[in-house]
């Protein structure tokens, strides 16, 4: 890959000028035959592409009304071209939303319409050439489908829907990206992303166990495989490793444990993540949930929880029950699924946790809203609770916290730009430049108040910050597990150093990840 | 001659907008939503979705929080565009109905609000380099056009009147099928003309947006999918038997 160089960071993000071209460069592996047979499709670019392309087009026209209605209806009146994180960090003009959409626009006018047919240059309409389907395949992989652009449009029109329709057709014809499709084959093989076999993850759990008892001297189980427990985690399998993942998971353990709640984690549920989303594949995306529901039947549990995942909270709460429901063998005083934040949130309103606020004392905090959480799910029973519920959490076990820029959070929260199966390698560049206006952001809270840390709750968001902030100057650990400052607080019974009455101790609870 | 050709004109316009409008909706609606996207956060129930898509069709919501200019004269044009149809009304009805009466002195003004949000629009289109980029030539040509039609409007209204008592004796004719002759006033043919292309091309270009804003999945979803199992007919045929 080319070198390239880190933005240099604004006080706040300015709207760049055009760079025609500027990302012409970026595109992902393509995936290799044996990944796209896995899937059910053809190995390489097949010798027919343009007429299987424009044929898989017409049904897709016909099976998805967003599609449908979005190809139409856009006037081209620019309110969404300021308003994507890649076209900020990038000034590549066809990573304005509505250039984005054209890409495939002006293949759909040329084929499906009335106008583009008799009046292509008036229009805008172009066949499907070698040209454009190169196109597709470089910017339709650098749209993190995070659905910013969709808050701001006056008809609501989701580039994300358009990208997933892009990269489904592409698939269909043998243009598939190696990062989505390789992951998808292994969590329907192994039962996770990243293709752990049960006996290493029951030695992983087993090893988290005696670090947490090592460390507070109370014997937090991590239970595996266990039927008939109350509530099956299904949780990204990043969480069973990678920092700051695995600090969260403990904070999970912790919360579980206090609150008395029996738990499991399932081997063959094993990854909360659902690459599916990304390329737009409904059939793919529900054998993967699949997993999911039969591991809960299986386990005979009452409650499914769903872990600190963006995109995954986005299939659950929002698709699970299309793809794999009804989920009426569970308890019906709990929604089918929830989110371990409401969880929490619920303890922490009741009261039930013990907390001890100070151990988060060396951070200020920041929470960067995850684009999926905040824009194509909610939590708890009013629209919004997904920007209230973690930050009320944060609040009740940070002493310090600060709120990014009104129009950088919320429903206008910037992507981290490693979402929607970007968050490889070989697009290094983009996502370093896709995460430019949330660095702003953050450097100007990190300057002006004294922030030291953000958490998040979602394992791409946290993966990718762990990359991208060294590269403007920030430490790796900057980013932090939301689960993990509620592990932090969270005060065990019968904890090392504790006695009775945690309110005036001092912090009790080392703080591994954060030296 | 020239009452036939405008009368037959206007009624093959009509035939296009309402026939070409009624298959595009037919197709909207039939085309499956097999998914629940609404962009969160969403209302939760079906009155607060009627309450959404009514304050991005009424207010343009979405686009005051994006773009100040933007929304300044599209509102502006889209609002004047209403009193002015309104205003029009007068020339099918008869007796006239009392509150289009009122609107009259309105409607009047409303030209000049169309065509300052119309030269806005068109300015940004050309002087914002973000817009430019992104347009086509029909985005330019149907500015034009609706520029024309409010000027030749105007025109009647301030500089040349035209015979209205014969013009709505026409339009009358024209509902009633009992053709009377159509006034032979240069500004009110172009006007009718200009109409007529407007009305013809509507279900063809991106003026779709107008019916299209309903069937917009993202706004016109309740965000109810854990409480409420969504399932359409079509996905439920092609992935749970398969
Ligand atoms: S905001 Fe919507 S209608 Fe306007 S240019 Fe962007 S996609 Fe098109
Ligand atoms: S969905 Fe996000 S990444 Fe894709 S075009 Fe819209 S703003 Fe950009």
């Amino acid at each position: 890959m080319a070198d390239f160089e880190t933005p240099e960071l604004d006080d706040y993000t300015r709207t760049p000028g055009l760079a025609p071209g500027a990302m012409a460069h970026s595109q992902p592996f393509i995936a290799a035959p044996d990944h796209q047979q896995a899937l059910g499709f053809p190995g390489e670019l097949v010798d027919d592409w343009h007429d299987k392309a424009i044929a898989k087009f017409g049904e897709l026209l016909g099976k998805y009304r967003s599609l449908r209605v979005y190809m139409d209806i856009c006037v081209g009146c620019g309110a969404c071209t300021d308003k994507c994180h890649y076209f900020l960090g990038t000034g590549d003009p066809k990573n304005m939303p509505v250039a984005r959409q054209d890409l495939m626009r002006k293949v759909y006018r040329r084929h499906f319409t009335l106008a583009g047919k008799w009046f292509p240059h008036l229009v805008g309409a172009e066949d499907l050439t070698e040209a454009v389907l190169d196109d597709w395949y470089t910017y339709f992989h650098q749209c993190s489908q995070c659905r910013r652009c969709s808050v701001f449009c006056p008809y609501g029109i989701d580039t994300a829907e358009i990208s997933m329709a892009a990269r489904e057709i592409m698939d269909s014809i043998g243009k598939g990206q190696k990062y989505c499709n390789e992951i998808i084959g292994k969590v329907i093989k192994t039962g996770n992303n990243l293709g752990i076999p049960q006996p290493a993850l029951a030695a992983t759990l087993a090893d988290l166990e005696e670090d947490i008892e090592e460390e507070t001297g109370v014997a937090v189980k991590l239970p595996l495989d266990q039927p008939g427990a109350e509530v099956l985690v299904v949780t990204p399998s990043a969480d069973f490793f990678a920092e700051p993942h695995v600090d969260g998971l403990i904070g999970y353990a912790k919360v579980f444990h206090q609150a008395g709640t029996s738990w499991t984690l399932s081997t063959h549920a094993s990854e909360a993540a659902n690459f599916a989303m990304f390329i737009g594949s409904y059939e793919q995306m529900r054998q993967v949930a699949e997993r999911i529901r039969q591991a809960a039947e299986d386990l005979g549990v009452k409650r499914i929880i769903v872990g600190e995942c963006g995109h995954a909270w986005r299939v659950a709460y929002s698709f699970w029950n299309t793809l794999v429901g009804p989920f009426d063998f569970l308890d019906p005083d709990y929604p089918a699924p929830q989110h371990i934040c409401e969880f929490t949130h619920d303890l922490i309103s009741r009261g039930a946790l013990t907390l001890d606020k100070s151990a988060n004392d060396h951070m200020t905090l920041t929470y960067h809203d995850s684009c999926n959480v905040a824009r194509a799910s909610r939590m708890g029973p009013e629209p919004g609770g997904q920007f209230h519920y973690p930050r009320e959490i944060i609040k009740a076990v940070c002493n310090n916290f600060v709120d990014m820029a009104a129009e950088t959070i919320h429903d206008g929260t910037y992507c981290c730009g490693g979402g929607g199966g970007l968050l490889t390698d070989d697009l290094l560049e983009l996502r370093v430049k896709g995460a430019k206006p949330r660095m702003e952001a953050f450097k100007a809270v990190a300057d002006e108040q004294g922030v030291t840390h953000m958490a998040a709750i979602c394992a791409i968001c946290k993966s990718q910050f762990a990359k991208v902030m060294p590269a403007y100057g920030y430490g790796m650990d900057k980013i932090v597990s939301l689960h993990q400052l509620v592990s932090n607080a969270i005060v065990l019974e019968g904890q090392n150093g504790e006695d009775d009455d945690p309110e005036d101790d001092a912090p009790a609870v080392e703080d591994s990840s954060d030296e | 001659m020239l009452t036939a050709v405008f009368a037959i004109l206007l009624y093959l316009a009509t035939l296009v907008l309402v026939g070409g409008l009624g298959l595009r909706i037919w197709q909207y609606a039939s085309t499956p939503a097999p998914l629940k996207i609404p962009t969160t956060p969403a209302p939760t129930t079906t009155p607060g979705v009627v309450l959404r898509l009514a304050r991005e069709v009424v207010l343009f919501e979405s686009l005051f929080r994006s773009n100040k200019w933007t929304w300044l004269f599209g509102w502006m044009f889209h609002a004047a565009l209403l009193l002015a149809l309104l205003r029009h009304l007068r020339y099918g009805i008869e007796p006239v109905w009392t509150w289009v009466v009122w609107v009259q002195p309105f409607g009047k003004y409303a030209a000049f609000a169309m065509i300052a949000g119309l030269a806005g629009l068109w300015l940004r289109r050309i002087a914002v380099d973000r817009v430019r980029y992104i347009s086509r030539p029909a985005d330019h040509l149907l500015l034009l056009l609706l520029i024309l039609i409010t000027l030749s409007g105007l025109g009647m209204g301030y500089v040349a009147p035209t015979d209205i008592v014969g013009l709505k004796a026409f339009v009358l004719g024209l509902i009633y099928f009992d053709w009377q002759p159509l006034p032979a006033d240069p500004l009110l043919l172009l006007h009718l003309a200009l109409v007529a292309a407007l009305m013809a091309v509507f279900p063809f270009s991106k003026l779709l947006h107008a019916p299209g804003v309903f069937f917009s999945p993202t706004r016109n979803q309740a965000d109810d999918p854990r409480e409420r199992r969504h399932v359409t007919a079509a996905f439920e045929a092609s992935y749970r038997d398969g």
